[in-house]
């Protein structure tokens, strides 16, 4: 504890302003920003996921089973950031035993029961079934075992049951997208719905935090089609990365859209928390806000990416700058993240100060343990991968 | 045949309605709304608030440390229930605002940076023990509640400790205790009032700048306050209803 005061001790210097005492112990950090980050993530992959299944986008039929494994991993790791964050961990249970109705945090468990067992879990049931009965069929020794036991023991592969597979990944995909916005536009809401925070409250918010969230999930895909596929050295499919991208510019572009129509609405409202909002951007986001999220995180890989779908670059170049737009639109993503949620907390509700947030790098709250959870996700992806291989040629058919 | 259809219905209804309100009365509808009302009395007898007079307050600090001794608040400068604002009000409209460790030892006075003073005056705060209190609504196990006399409490038995209160107080009257990891905030000396005693702070206000009372007993101090008094609530923008009043009020603080 006497270290945590001294670090209380080491901000009380840099507060420019004033802040309320008890605002110089700042309460969401790094973890805190992981998880919509983390969240985003899950409800991107599948949205992408269902574009396929639902909208009938041929072109991404290679990366539909990746999609899905990849917000499974996602999505497991999801609520460990907040457990992490919580003072009593060990109460985090009362959430589901005796949630309080009114508050928009409490519905965290049952957005996530739904979308995690309901939706994720049973749609890549259907998907796998047919195969992993095929695979267990072909298989010896301890995979055959795990393959049988994860089929739940079907055995069916007549066309009747293959078709009933298709038209049952189909329906839950259509409950899915619903879910999945759901999930993302919830959390956008915790934030939103927060009236004492003036940088958190606004109706754009489950909106903005959606689409973000959709671009996320897009880019990430993308990424790990790239690399999966040339790690496995099979040829990238071209028309996929192609519509992968236009996608991912589209998603782009309505929501950087939305950011700015939310940063004109503020500016011309010009409410009384205009004057503290404007230092907190030019003085403390400086870096994240407009150099990161919205340079190289946004306006980079626009141009990127419209330059590379609609000019002819050779195939090389353009997806090497499909790659880079991908990976910057990640950094801009989760600066975007930080910067809500730290950026939140810099300055005082009383409007009349600023003050710091002091990243640890070791404990709970600390990088190292945020790097770790942020690993976690590609270990699951990887074992699941292992289990219930997403490459076409693993299809038993 | 429809007609006699219809007849045979309105007669049904017609029984219906005898039957369910005997049912319902056999359930122990009379007995829950027998509560009801009682516990609509008890409230009506006692709704606490506090008054505070700025003019009277003179920034000594005693409120402060008096409730730190209280309520067992850790000493260090980053935790109060309760704390002491000064402003400063220059001739050219600057408005400086600080609280040295929560105004616990009173202000020592400010270094002249040229500007002639306007006006400056001390503001006591603390929670505002919201009668739409935002800390309740977004509390996701029910662990911080509004009691039958007004007052929003935590329990810390109960809390997980996911700050999500702290989040949405507009005033700042949380924290995260770093000995049991829950929110605190403070309570009205609820220990104390439910004793008929006086709130720390205000029984050891030199000036009586705060007063401290039932709302709904005309024989209060606080009432009287209340009718001699222009008021004013912190952040009445943000509906949260405070039961906390300020007197003389600047429309600089916040």
């Amino acid at each position: 504890m006497a270290e945590h005061f001294e670090r209380l001790e080491s901000i009380l210097g840099q507060i420019s302003g004033y802040i309320y005492p008890n605002e110089i112990e700042l309460h969401w950090g790094l973890l805190v920003v992981l998880y919509p980050y983390i969240t985003g993530l899950v409800a991107g992959a599948f949205i992408l996921a269902s574009l396929e299944k639902v909208f009938r986008v041929k072109e991404i039929e290679p990366t539909y089973r990746l999609s899905l494994l990849t917000a499974l991993a996602f999505l497991l790791v999801a609520p460990l950031p907040l457990l992490a964050h919580l003072g009593h961990p060990e109460r985090s249970f009362e959430i589901f035993l005796t949630p309080q109705f009114r508050s928009a945090m409490a519905m965290f468990g049952f957005v996530y029961a739904w979308y995690l067992t309901l939706v994720l879990v049973l749609e890549i049931w259907f998907e796998y079934r047919a195969d992993m009965v095929r695979w267990s069929q072909g298989e010896k020794g301890l995979k055959r075992v795990l393959h049988w036991v994860l089929s739940l023991g079907s055995r069916d592969l007549s066309p009747a049951a293959v078709a009933f597979d298709r038209k049952a990944v189909f329906t839950i995909t259509v409950i899915g997208i619903p879910s999945a916005f759901l999930l993302h536009g919830y959390v956008g809401f915790i934030f939103g719905s927060v009236k004492a925070n003036p940088w958190w409250s606004s109706v754009l918010m489950p909106i903005v935090f959606l689409f973000s969230a959709i671009v996320s999930g897009i880019s990430l895909v993308l990424i790990l089609y790239y690399v999966t596929t040339m790690m496995r050295r099979k040829p990238l499919d071209m028309a996929c990365l192609d519509k992968l991208s236009e996608f991912l510019l589209y998603a782009l572009i309505v929501d950087f859209s939305l950011e700015l129509l939310d940063f004109i609405h503020r500016l011309y409202e010009s409410e009384e928390s205009i004057k503290i909002l404007s230092e907190l951007i030019f003085i403390k986001l400086g870096l994240s806000l407009t150099i990161v999220q919205i340079l190289l995180g946004t306006i980079v890989p626009l141009a990127l990416l419209a330059v590379a779908r609609f000019t002819q670059l050779p195939a090389e170049l353009k997806r090497v700058t499909y790659f880079i737009a991908a990976l910057l639109v990640q950094v801009g993503i989760f600066s975007t993240r930080w910067n809500v949620v730290i950026g939140g907390q810099l300055f005082s509700k009383s409007l009349r100060g600023l003050t710091v947030y002091k990243l640890e790098l070791g404990g709970m709250e600390g990088l190292f343990s945020s790097i770790g959870l942020l690993l976690l996700p590609f270990l699951i992806l990887f074992v699941l991968v292992k289990v219930l291989p997403p490459w076409d040629e693993a299809r038993g058919e | 045949m429809p007609r006699e259809y219809a007849r045979r219905e309105i007669l049904i209804k017609l029984m219906e309605f005898p039957c369910s309100a005997l049912l319902l009365s056999l359930c122990g509808l009379q007995e829950v709304e027998a509560t009801a009302e009682r516990a609509d009395e008890a409230t009506a007898e006692a709704l606490y608030g506090m008054g505070i007079q700025v003019d009277k307050c003179i920034g000594c600090g005693s409120c402060v440390a008096a409730c730190k001794a209280e309520n067992d608040v850790p000493e260090e400068p980053f935790y109060f229930r309760t704390w002491v604002e000064r402003y400063v009000i220059h001739d050219d409209g600057r408005v400086q605002v600080d609280s040295p460790d929560g105004g616990i030892r009173g202000f020592t006075s400010r270094q002249e940076d040229g500007a002639s003073v306007l006006r400056a005056f001390f503001v006591p705060k603390l929670c505002n023990q919201c009668d739409n209190p935002p800390c309740v609504q977004v509390c996701p196990v029910g662990a911080t509640f509004k009691t039958e006399d007004g007052v929003i409490l935590v329990d810390s038995d109960y809390c997980i400790g996911c700050r999500y209160c702290i989040q949405a107080c507009p005033y700042g009257a949380r924290y995260l205790d770093p000995r049991t990891k829950t929110a605190d905030k403070c309570t009205f000396c609820y220990h104390r009032i439910k004793q008929g005693l006086l709130p720390a702070c205000v029984e050891v206000c030199p000036t009586q700048a705060r007063v401290f009372g039932e709302l709904t007993s005309r024989a209060s101090p606080l009432r009287r306050m209340m009718r001699m008094s222009e008021l004013q609530v912190l952040k009445p923008s943000l509906n949260t209803e405070p039961k906390v009043y300020y007197s003389k009020l600047d429309g600089e603080v916040r």
